[in-house]
């Protein structure tokens, strides 16, 4: 296998790079060139600057608020989990990094089923106030983008701080205390400072993906707070103005590119083994009085925070609480199973030609489709990079972009390039697949390289040295040691396909809809049965997810993480 | 000036700590030994504030610190890893303590640089920790913590994570820092060379009580059990049991062996434990007014240096005594110990 690197790397590069030049930089190429070449022609006649710089201004805004709250919450949550065992411990860490696996669309619904106009709080108020219309008007608000974005990124700052902070090591904190700094002069001139490359790093990745947010924002912002993704979608769908919409992609690239490059350069570790922690776990039961009452307090928070919109979303999905739309007279308030049995019809007012439980089948079909190209090509991807070969330096970066598209911007290119025969959808059911594959790709590729990385060269010789040929070698010693990585990283790709919603709200016609785009759309009707179905297939999908991320937990090996 | 009293502590609901006292005088060195897991690190860090005994006081000249926080102890405590700040230089890592005292700029960089002679690296006051070697950092440890002036200094293992040269050298150089700062200094190890180099006083821990505390001497003449005996290394521990009692003489598997009288805890018929000290062995034709001799093979021989290693085989038990001369391996020859030599403890 080390015979000839330079050619076997090449060949293993070969149908990866073949696959990202047709089906990502060719869609990429058109929205550079919808932006640039027809510059003059009529879409640019009717462009604004504002339109460009509305969007722009508010989604940094959202994105720089949506970060610094998410640190004040997972900050404290960080240290909870890298320095405090109590119990519960492990059913609270679960719960804190479950968001991270949740579709926007979920999420979406979630925090509708408890803020929204038909959700907990109003139709409870309405109740015992006898209103006849929902009293708050917390959805369609700043607020309510930025709580979603908390509930969504605060499972990121725990993951990568408390991993780092956990590492590091006890010592220097009773060292300073030793030296007589107080606790707090301890965290500000020791702690902190330790940990600012994981602090920035997971800021800025928080930042980005607030700043990419598209579900969540067009179903909880409502129009007047359009970012940059949710403009994309507007400018492209609704008033078919390519130009602008590419422009807005293009600069959603740049920044995202730069924010990437950003977070690379601070990820690196500083101070080497010198902070690590030499012993197996720094955690401490809470002994004294305030640690007691720290651990307790953001327990209780996180509990809200996190459970309490499942919870909400769950509950609201068996409960009939207003009248379906048309309906008149008396409601009968109380649990029901009729969303769930709705799924299975086709009433003739659906706004679907098809019933509801065919979105559960597409979405299945395409997340099988997905985790095989994503497989495959991730599997290809991660051995090609794995090789020493020169060239590897210019090709990973390469392969790396599609990271920084966002899934609209993607949706968006592959409109440009397939929205024609054969490609579209309606007789090539594959884009979605495709596009879904391509943004789970780098997930996939981060899960395995490691672990190839991690197989020593020795086992492989020993193997040949007893008389294995290379697909001996690969079946016998490579593919068991990468299997827990692979099954991860599909389980992974197959809920991000499930979930993804930009890309799909882009290339799904109304008799191919995923659950995402289903959600999206019931839950914009008006009456109750709509609503209700929203939130069973919102419900479905939380437990698909929920599953997947039980798993995800089970076969990947301890200190393995997903980015 | 330090008292200890009474320590008693659990760890993960074992007892780790079983009522430890002890204290240091002004200007003491003393040695905590015992083996890893001991619970010696322990100690330290519930004198430092760090931890909390379920029971027990620590008394700074008869104060009670209980509710003295860490910082304000005016403790320093050298950590086995160093615990260096990672992202600091060598000057900033010497001047964090006095910056805590809210010390003047001028004063902190002079009495950096009188930290950094006493360590001899004034040359690397401005390199990252990250660069410097296992010696060096341990020697920027100790500089940073008895920069601020502790009124009580803690060493928790500090040459531990050094190679054997590396330590012999240090030792050296710990004992004379130490002993010029003039401060009380409690100091942990594991290691019996580093303990004898450097103590006033050693507290022997075992099994979380204090099996034995004395000055070096007294405990290498005087060892109170055999598990000190042999944690000390001291020599041939062999089975016996008690034929008579004035004089205390044990029959032993090879012989039976006189020893002086004083020992009168013992009964007839006891079974006891008897140390021989392979230094104590007196090799070759006995004189006559000498007892205890008998006659052994010489299986082995190792040549140590100062003196050789003999491996004897006397009937089926196997003792190690020097010799000053080279003897062949092979060879017979008679052995003896002075009775006033040699200890008696009653078996554990």
């Amino acid at each position: 296998m080390t015979k000839r690197p330079a050619l076997l790397t090449l060949a293993l590069w070969l149908i990866p790079l073949a696959f990202l030049a047709y089906f990502f930089y060719q869609p990429l190429t058109a929205i550079f060139r919808v932006v640039f070449s027809e510059r003059f022609s009529q879409g640019w006649a009717l462009f604004e600057w504002s339109q460009v710089s509305r969007p722009l201004g508010f989604t940094i805004l959202q994105a720089f608020l949506s970060t610094v709250l998410t640190l004040v919450v997972g900050l404290p949550a960080a240290w909870l989990f890298a320095r405090f065992d109590f119990p519960g411990r492990k059913a609270l860490r679960a719960i804190s990094l479950l968001p991270f696996i949740l579709p926007t669309v979920v999420v979406a619904a979630a925090f509708n089923t408890l803020i929204g106009p038909q959700g907990w709080i109003n139709q409870a108020l309405m109740a015992l106030f006898n209103l006849s219309a929902p009293p708050l008007k917390l959805l369609t608000s700043l607020p309510a983008i930025l709580l979603a974005h908390v509930f969504y990124n605060t499972s990121i700052i725990i993951r990568i701080v408390s991993s780092s902070w956990s590492r590091l090591n006890p010592r220097l904190e009773h060292a300073a205390r030793l030296l007589g700094a107080t606790p707090w002069q301890t965290f500000t001139k020791v702690t902190l400072p330790l940990l600012v490359p994981s602090l920035l790093s997971a800021s800025l990745l928080v930042f980005l993906f607030d700043f990419t947010s598209f579900g969540v924002v067009l179903m909880l912002g409502g129009p007047q707070f359009s970012t940059i993704e949710v403009e994309i979608y507007n400018q492209a769908m609704n008033r078919f103005n390519l130009p602008v919409a590419g422009l807005l992609s293009v600069i959603q690239l740049g920044i995202t590119l730069l924010v990437t490059l950003l977070q690379n350069r601070v990820n690196t570790p500083r101070y080497g083994k010198a902070a690590l922690n030499p012993e197996r776990s720094a955690l401490s039961r809470p002994e004294r009085r305030w640690q007691k009452v720290f651990v307790l307090f953001m327990a209780i928070t996180l509990v809200l925070l996190f459970a309490v919109p499942v919870l909400s979303l769950i509950s609201r999905s068996f409960v009939t609480l207003e009248a379906d739309r048309g309906q008149r007279g008396e409601v009968a308030v109380g649990f029901t199973l009729r969303y769930y049995q709705e799924l299975f019809l086709n009433r003739s007012g659906s706004i679907f030609y098809v019933p509801p439980i065919q979105a559960i089948r597409n979405s299945l079909l395409y997340s099988g489709v997905t985790i095989l190209i994503a497989g495959i090509l991730g599997t290809l991807t991660a051995y090609a990079m794995a090789q020493k070969a020169r060239f590897n330096k210019f090709l990973e970066p390469l392969f790396m972009l599609p990271l920084g598209a966002s899934a609209v911007t993607l949706g968006l290119g592959f409109l440009l390039i397939f929205n024609r025969p054969p490609w579209a959808n309606s007789h090539f059911p594959l884009l979605i697949p495709i596009a879904h594959a391509l943004i789970a790709l780098p997930f996939v590729v981060r899960t395995i390289l490691p672990a190839i990385r991690g197989i020593p060269e020795s086992l492989r010789e020993a193997s040949r040295s007893l008389g294995a040929n290379p697909l001996q070698v690969l079946l016998r010693v490579d593919l068991p040691i990468l299997l827990r990585s692979l099954l991860v990283s599909l389980v992974f790709a197959f809920t991000i396909s499930l979930g993804e919603f930009g890309a799909s709200s882009f290339l799904s016609n109304p008799h191919t809809p995923t659950i995402p785009v289903a959600i999206y759309r019931y839950i914009s009707q008006p009456g109750a049965l709509n609503y209700g179905q929203a939130l069973a297939m919102s419900t479905l999908l939380l437990l698909v997810c929920g599953l997947g991320s039980i798993l995800i937990e089970k076969i990947r090996l301890p200190g393995e993480e997903l980015f | 000036m330090l008292e200890v009293q009474n320590l008693i502590k659990q760890y993960e609901n074992k007892p780790l700590l079983k009522g430890v006292s002890f204290s240091v005088q002004k200007g003491e060195l003393v040695c905590l030994l015992g083996s890893s897991g001991s619970g010696k690190s322990t100690i330290l860090r519930i004198i430092a504030g760090l931890e909390e005994p379920e029971s027990g006081v620590v008394l700074w000249q008869g104060r009670d610190l209980r509710d003295v926080p860490t910082h304000k102890r005016g403790f320093g405590l050298m950590f086995q890893d160093y615990a260096l700040f990672p992202h600091k230089t060598v000057t900033q890592n010497i001047a964090f303590g006095l910056e805590m005292q809210g010390m003047r700029a001028d004063e902190i960089s002079r009495r950096v640089q009188a930290g950094l002679e006493s360590i001899r690296m004034q040359s690397f006051a401005d390199r990252p920790i990250t660069e410097l070697s296992g010696g060096e950092q341990q020697r920027v440890a100790l500089a940073r913590a008895l920069a601020p002036s502790p009124n009580l200094l803690m060493l928790d293992e500090p040459l531990g994570a050094l190679d054997h040269t590396l330590r012999t050298q240090l030792i050296q150089e710990l004992r004379a820092i130490l002993h010029q700062s003039q401060i009380p200094v409690v100091y942990v190890t594991h290691d019996r060379e580093e303990a004898f180099g450097l103590a006033d006083r050693l507290v022997i821990l075992h099994d979380g009580i204090i099996l034995q505390q004395g000055s070096p001497q007294e405990l290498f003449e005087q060892p109170s059990t055999t598990w000190v005996a042999e944690f000390l290394g001291l020599g041939n521990l062999i089975q016996g049991v008690v034929t008579q009692t004035d004089p205390l003489t044990i029959k032993t598997e090879f012989t039976e062996l006189k020893t002086n009288s004083q020992f009168t805890q013992f009964n007839e018929g006891q079974e006891v434990q008897v140390l021989l000290r392979p230094e104590d062995a007196l090799i070759g034709a006995p004189m006559a007014s000498e007892e205890n001799h008998f006659a052994c093979l010489v299986r082995d021989s190792l040549f140590m240096g100062e003196y050789f290693q003999l491996e004897l085989l006397c009937s089926h038990t196997t003792l190690l005594a020097r010799s000053p001369l080279p003897i062949e391996t092979g060879s017979e020859l008679t052995v003896s110990w002075h009775a006033e030599k040699i200890r008696v403890f009653t078996k554990e």
